[in-house]
């Protein structure tokens, strides 16, 4: 399994060629107490950079964009039915959907771990 | 101008408190310190301090102030006793609302509090028509906290004895803690609460004592937000514009009945016919149905889709666990129970006109009940 991460603060979990996406810590404590989730159906083809799933909190509203591009096999009922899972536990219980990668190699212009921390740093 | 956001006095104080600082009214102030749903639920259950220290703080004194004021404004000031407050509003020659106010008779002067984004607008408003002999003296130099929740009064009389005996919308001049304060029973949460001023010099220190009784945290903007919102109290620049009139804006409560017959302030011409008839549009309450926030500048449309109003703040209840909103509406559609179509970013959704306060406000009316 290994983790990727976007400049959008989502991160992609993949294991074989399935990826799994979510927001990351950083993106929940700066959205604050998320309040709405909107997860994709399984079976919708998703573009990389398409308007996948909504996530709004107390004050604001925003889109969460596909990663990668895929098929979407599951959204997360579990956030939609319990929104502040995403604040407790974003990059765990808190993922968004699962796709099935279309493009294994997209992929590589995502961030490691490590590059994803130096570019939250910057944005300080 | 430039586009920095000055510090106010109590910026640092702020930053050491962990308060996540946002430009706001050309300043930077706190958003929010451990959370906005957190905040929001503390100062309903217990007491809040808000740093309101962005808002115009103002003096309008010398003989012909009264009546100078009552031609800008739509209250009736010859009622407004000695250390009493009351709401009001900057009008336009439309009937458009420039600011929305609170002005205070203080013995031989009024005071008067605006908001923060629209506090050098008014200044010159005020200026250039207030008769010569009227003086306003803008406090630069004056910091404005609010302790806000049902344990403000609690808190608060502690430091300051005696402000427990203030009604809502009462105000005198206390010490706290060896520091002149002006305090009022009043604020912009729906809770029972004061609002305190002191000069900038001491805004720290009095901050600290107040954040340093047990029954107080510091509060930041988000939930300031969401506390007015649920109390149903507009916020100037969104709620509230130079395009929307006192009877279109349902704040008919600060036209005083003397002004109303009478005239005589700006805008009365269009007041008086939309008391008498009716409005093209209302500003109304809104619970919208499922759990997605609807936001300033959705549309709402009518039954053929058109756009016949918009929602003008918008966001999720932490007290009632819905979605509520402000929003304008035509006349005929502002009535309690109708059924309202809103559009957000492509999508539908449907409110109901919900009568406001959302969430019942607790002022105390009278003094002593603490």
């Amino acid at each position: 399994m290994t983790v990727y991460y976007t400049k959008e603060h989502e991160w992609v979990s993949v294991e074989g060629d399935t990826a799994t996406v979510g927001i990351t810590d950083f993106a929940q404590g700066q959205l604050g107490d998320v309040v709405f989730v909107e997860v994709p159906a399984a079976g919708r083809a998703v573009s990389r950079g398409d308007e996948a799933a909504v996530v709004e909190s107390v004050k604001a509203a925003s889109d969460v964009y596909a990663p990668v591009s895929g098929e979407i096999t599951e959204g997360n009922q579990a956030v939609v039915d319990e929104p502040s899972l995403v604040n407790t536990d974003p990059e765990g219980e808190g993922w968004f959907f699962k796709l099935s990668l279309s493009d294994t190699g997209e992929l590589g212009e995502l961030m490691n771990a490590d590059q994803y921390k130096a570019y939250c740093d910057e944005q300080g | 101008m430039s586009d920095e956001a000055a510090a106010l006095p109590l910026d640092s104080w702020h930053r050491s408190r962990g308060g996540r600082m946002v430009p706001f009214a050309g300043y930077a102030m706190p958003v929010q310190y451990e959370g906005i749903m957190a905040e929001h639920k503390w100062t309903r259950d217990s007491a809040g301090l808000f740093d309101v220290s962005h808002m115009g703080q103002l003096i309008i004194g010398g003989p012909d102030a009264e009546k100078g004021l009552e031609s800008l404004l739509p209250a009736d000031l010859t009622l407004l006793k000695d250390g009493r407050l009351r709401y009001s509003l900057l009008l336009n020659e439309e009937g458009g609302i420039i600011d929305d106010l609170m002005v205070t008779r203080r013995g031989n002067h009024f005071y008067m509090v605006v908001n923060g984004a629209t506090k050098a607008g008014d200044i010159e408003h005020l200026q250039a028509r207030l008769p010569r002999g009227a003086v306003l003296d803008h406090m630069k130099d004056q910091a404005l906290l609010a302790l806000q929740g049902p344990k403000a009064v609690a808190a608060l009389a502690r430091l300051a004895p005696g402000v427990e005996q203030l009604g809502f919308m009462t105000g005198a001049a206390f010490e706290i803690g060896g520091t002149k304060a002006w305090i009022s029973r009043s604020g912009y949460t729906g809770e029972d609460g004061f609002e305190i001023s002191i000069v900038s010099k001491d805004a720290e220190t009095v901050a600290t004592m107040l954040a340093d009784q047990d029954e107080v945290k510091p509060i930041g903007l988000g939930a300031r937000d969401s506390l007015r919102l649920e109390a149903g109290l507009p916020l100037y620049g969104h709620d509230l514009d130079q395009h929307s009139t006192p009877v279109e804006a349902d704040l008919t409560f600060a036209l005083s009945k003397r002004r109303k017959a009478e005239g005589g302030f700006p805008g009365w011409p269009r007041i008086a016919r939309e008391l008498e008839d009716g409005a093209l549009r209302k500003r109304v309450g809104l619970k919208v149905e499922g759990r997605q926030p609807v936001r300033e500048g959705a549309l709402v449309l009518d039954g053929e889709g058109n756009e016949v109003g918009k929602v003008t703040s918008g966001g999720f209840s932490p007290s009632l666990e819905v979605p509520i909103a402000m929003a304008y509406v035509p006349w005929a559609s502002a009535e309690p129970g109708a059924t309202i179509t809103l559009e957000s970013r492509g999508k539908l959704f449907t409110g109901t006109v919900t009568p406001m306060p959302f969430v019942p406000h607790r002022y105390q009316r009278k003094g002593g009940a603490a």
